[in-house]
């Protein structure tokens, strides 16, 4: 094949995928900032144009304030624990203990379920009185709590929903990397007389840190992405406490129409990803000089 | 790990035991999903021995509503997704992979912008595009925005780039053209990679549901996700029993298929994770 030819049949293989990214990726991403300076169009009212209006609300729009603080607090909340459980998972799995198959299988069949499967199966624990949560509390003279439906547990229950789905899907990932893991280190350490705390702080936990920082950044995008059980188990409420950023989008934009002013509650979500994606490609950057 | 770090009799006992306990807590929720399933509604939260099975709760759950449509969706959802997918993500793939085009550094980077930026966060504008395209309330609508996959090409591109020159040339002296080429050494050479991306793909679309519940309105496209959360935030009030039941049942392809087979499953997972 001549050089010409390489130009021209590279585009044309990459063309139908590279148009259908464009059309639902990068248009998007970019119309949706343009689309945040104009009104949201209404019958008797065409859309015009009003500049950053539209983000002059949301600075002043007390339930963006509560969904940020909110979505910090979920991601504070099911990011760390469930990393922590992830590592500690994929140590035991990797570790032949007895009955790893069953471990296994156990750990990581929640990441199989449709997340609002899950949601509907929670919600039954989470019920005052016959739920499961209040009948064992009950056993140990607890009172009834309404737990979904309280502004105090309801971001919790969320949390505790999230690392029990998530915690296994993170675990293959440090699997897959402690069974690159060359053998030889175990048994140089077991010689040194080691105990396995020592050896998981010293070397294990060092190695598997590039899969750390993998599984952080998806952790961190899953944070903002999924919100299945939200519309299934609370609908935001009560009073808007168990509300993330995108499902207050998907309110703004699908419940009330307000099309404009979802715009530009996207492109703050978008904002905070091309952080995340900036931090990420910095971080990899170094990573390289580094070898 | 090796043996000798691994028998350390009392320490290993203990750490055993927290395995076994935090692998019985992570299943419980499913067992018990199980249970009310199983079981008359008056003994959804009632755990005694001699309870009387049942498979009424899935009969009545069938009947509530029409799942075998919404199963039908969601399969035609997953399998034309799928498609596209394979032959979209090949094809660039094997662009970026062999082909020194101009502006291939860039354009690659344009294509893991994906990666960050997924058709999940982009509701409002991709409905605003579906509307315009008049095909809002359809099953291709729903797979569209996930067809041309970031991760696909990326995978698939790291699985060529490993694939020997010799066997490129070998094929080229035989005659073959760069199309037949691909097809007859870098397909099947890449056997384990589209495996892995397959099981993540369909498991990733049987249970999407946002995006899906905001495009469909109608019996005829709903996936049985968005047939789900229909039913039971609508049709049944509170009868745990059936809405349990239903909910085993959108999940039972997906479970059965991943308890037959486990290892090919969480070596799928793996693979598509290792970067």
């Amino acid at each position: 094949m001549n050089r010409a030819n390489m130009h021209v049949w590279g585009w044309l293989l990459l063309l139908p995928a590279a148009a259908l990214l464009a059309l639902f990726t990068h248009y998007p991403a970019l119309a949706t900032i343009l689309h945040s300076l104009y009104s949201t169009a209404r019958p008797n009212r065409p859309s015009r144009f009003i500049g950053l209006d539209q983000y002059a609300t949301m600075l002043d729009d007390p339930v963006f304030h509560q969904v940020l603080w909110n979505n910090t607090i979920f991601a504070l909340g099911t990011i760390p624990a469930s990393i922590a459980l992830a590592l500690l998972m994929a140590v035991w799995v990797n570790d032949r203990l007895a009955g790893r198959g069953f471990l296994r299988l156990a750990y990581f069949t929640p990441t199989i379920l449709p997340m609002i499967a899950v949601a509907n199966i929670w919600m039954f624990f989470y019920t005052p009185d016959y739920g499961l949560v209040d009948q064992i509390a009950g056993l140990f003279g607890f009172a009834r709590h309404n737990w979904l439906g309280s502004r105090d547990t309801v971001l919790g229950c969320l949390i505790v929903l999230t690392i029990w789905k998530e915690a296994g899907f993170f675990m293959i990932f440090y699997l897959a990397a402690l069974q690159q893991m060359p053998p030889n280190l175990a048994e140089a350490a077991a010689l040194e007389g080691a105990s396995r705390w020592t050896f998981f702080r010293r070397v294990t936990f060092p190695l598997v840190m590039p899969t750390t920082l993998f599984v952080l950044i998806n952790a961190v995008i899953n944070s903002f992405r999924l919100v299945d059980h939200i519309v299934a188990m609370t609908k935001g409420g009560p009073d808007n406490a168990s509300s993330l950023l995108l499902y207050y989008i998907f309110e703004v934009g699908f419940k009330y129409w307000d099309t404009g002013y979802a715009a530009a509650l996207t492109v703050v979500l978008l904002a905070l990803l091309a952080g995340l994606a900036t931090a990420q490609f910095l971080y990899l950057d170094k990573r390289v000089h580094y070898r | 790990m090796s043996a000798a770090l691994e028998s350390r009799g009392l320490g290993r006992g203990i750490e055993t035991c927290g395995a076994w306990l935090l692998a019985v807590i992570w299943i419980l929720p499913l067992v018990y999903a199980a249970w009310t399933a199983v079981h008359p509604t008056a003994y959804s939260a009632h755990f005694v021995l001699d309870a009387p099975l049942t498979a009424d709760n899935f009969a009545r759950a069938w009947d509530a509503a029409p799942f075998a449509r919404f199963f039908l969706n969601t399969v035609l959802l997953v399998s034309m997704t799928l498609a596209a997918q394979l032959v979209l993500c090949t094809l660039a793939a094997y662009a970026f992979a062999r082909f020194a085009f101009f502006g291939r550094e860039v354009m690659f980077l344009l294509v893991l912008v994906q990666l960050m930026i997924m058709p999940d966060v982009l509701i409002v504008e991709n409905y605003r595009t579906m509307n315009a395209l008049g095909i809002v309330d359809s099953i291709l609508a729903i797979g569209l925005p996930y067809m041309a996959s970031a991760f696909g090409i990326f995978l698939l591109r790291q699985t060529f780039k490993t694939v020997p020159a010799e066997l490129d040339d070998a094929a080229r002296v035989e005659g073959a053209n760069f199309l037949q080429l691909l097809w007859k050494v870098y397909v099947p050479l890449a056997r384990p990679t589209y495996i892995a991306y397959g099981l993540v793909s369909v498991s990733y679309h049987w249970n999407n549901f946002l995006w899906p519940l905001i495009i469909t309105n109608s019996v005829t496209t709903r996936p049985i996700t968005v047939g789900l959360q229909v039913f039971s935030s609508v049709d049944q009030g509170i009868d745990w029993s059936i809405i349990t039941a239903a909910t085993l049942m959108t999940s039972a392809p997906l479970l059965v298929a991943f308890l037959l087979f486990q290892r090919q499953f969480v070596q799928s997972f793996m693979r598509a994770g290792i970067r």
